[in-house]
């Protein structure tokens, strides 16, 4: 039998998302035996392989690497879930787009340090201008809103997709839940 | 005393037949049947505005939407309360209220008592199709034990009637209009310079969102707003 091919994603969010996920516990093994786990920050792969069938999207699109990871997550996985508030909404990310980045940078690097270091410029992702939900971005197939959302509502999400049902999650979740 | 015939209205709300006082509102006909009607700017007690436009019904015969809960009863009217249409309208107009301001719920004092949350969730909100605005809005914490934060307010106005119709103190107002509007204390001066504030903190506990909240508390509990039919209806001597 061919396993569906899982991925999840980590951009700008607090991995709380990743926290809920592995506290399916013992749950986490009827999904290994249904699932093959391709790509996550739990395992060691560096590239988004190419034909991902459900991919967990945790955070907001908040750099330039954030941005040109997203897309390419599109262009190659069937279903996109958008996990969490911080992907749904922006969420804590998206407090600083009432500032300009400069400003936030400013308070960051400047103000709030006792020893001045230099602003990153280098190696680290360049912050976009305004922090967004991933559905501003591309195309979202399921959202499923909470902060984190709990470990019963994606395992019902993920056991929904795996059946090759649309979950609807009316009332089972929602933004700061 | 029994109300003269004439007082009575008889009209069909969602295919009931209904019987209400002529003063009465559809909302007030449709929740004495026990049908439910999405309402947030609306609280027992409290004079009505229509300002959120969740109560919004079909009436036959004509082609706008009306607000419950300031359109009276009327001889022979059918009602519509529930159908995809206003569902589509009252969804359209939560994500709108979550858009235009910095409603940050996972970090706000009112998550799990906000009125705005739990009508999302009632109306399988999963996301807001709309671009959020983020306005650069401000806290007023000059009050020596509330907090108003302009992010969560929804422009209900429960604050500001509340304030003139129960305490009769008038201190909130309205300021400016349309996506400028905001609500400001006395002419517009920090909170805790009022001079007609009497800190009763009614305010407070009508707040449908995170919007007013009491110092000290990082999580509100439950409001308690059982106070207001009372007291309304002690003064009208009901």
């Amino acid at each position: 039998m061919n396993r569906v091919r899982l991925a999840t994603v980590w951009l700008d969010g607090c991995s709380g998302c990743h926290m809920s996920l592995l506290d399916m516990d013992e749950r986490l093994l009827d999904l290994a035996d249904r699932v093959e786990l391709v790509y996550s920050p739990l395992v060691d792969h560096k590239e988004y392989p190419e034909d991902v069938d459900l991919v967990l999207v945790e955070g907001s699109v908040s750099s330039e690497e954030d941005l040109h990871k997203i897309r390419k997550i599109r262009r190659q996985s069937k279903i996109l879930i958008s996990l969490g508030d911080c992907a749904v909404t922006g969420n804590v990310p998206a407090m600083r787009n009432p500032f300009k980045t400069a400003e936030v940078l400013r308070r960051v690097y400047v103000e709030n340090v006792s020893v001045e270091s230099p602003t990153p410029n280098q190696v680290v992702p360049a912050l976009l201008a305004r922090v967004r939900p991933v559905h501003e971005v591309v195309p979202v197939d399921v959202f499923v809103p909470g902060c984190p959302p709990s470990a019963d509502t994606i395992f019902w999400t993920l056991t929904e997709l795996l059946e090759g049902r649309r979950p609807d999650l009316t009332g089972k979740t929602r933004f700061g839940a | 005393m029994t109300p003269a015939v004439s007082d009575v209205k008889t009209l069909q709300i969602d295919g009931i037949d209904v019987s209400a006082q002529a003063d009465q509102t559809i909302l007030d006909a449709a929740r004495e049947k026990g049908l439910s009607i999405p309402t947030l700017c609306h609280l027992d007690g409290l004079g009505d505005v229509g300002a959120c436009r969740l109560c919004l019904v079909e009436i036959k015969g004509t082609s706008k939407l009306l607000p419950a809960c300031v359109t009276r009863v009327e001889e022979g009217m059918e009602v519509t309360t529930q159908s995809e249409r206003l569902l589509k309208y009252r969804r359209m107009t939560l994500e709108l209220l979550f858009a235009e301001r910095n409603h940050v719920c996972s970090v706000c004092v009112a998550n799990g008592h906000c009125d705005l949350q739990v009508l999302g969730q009632a109306h399988g909100l999963t996301h807001v199709q709309f671009p959020y605005r983020y306005p650069k809005l401000p806290m007023d914490a000059s009050h020596d034990r509330f907090v108003v934060d302009h992010n969560r307010c929804v422009l209900c106005t429960r604050c500001v009637r509340v304030c003139d119709e129960v305490e009769g103190a008038h201190t909130w107002d309205v300021m400016s209009r349309g996506i400028g509007s905001m609500v400001i204390t006395d002419l517009h001066q920090p909170w805790g310079e009022s001079d007609t504030c009497t800190s009763c903190g009614k305010c407070v506990q009508v707040c449908p969102t995170g919007a007013l909240f009491e110092k000290g508390k990082a999580r509100l509990v439950a409001k308690s707003r059982d106070f207001l039919p009372y007291l309304a209806m002690m003064r009208e001597g009901k």
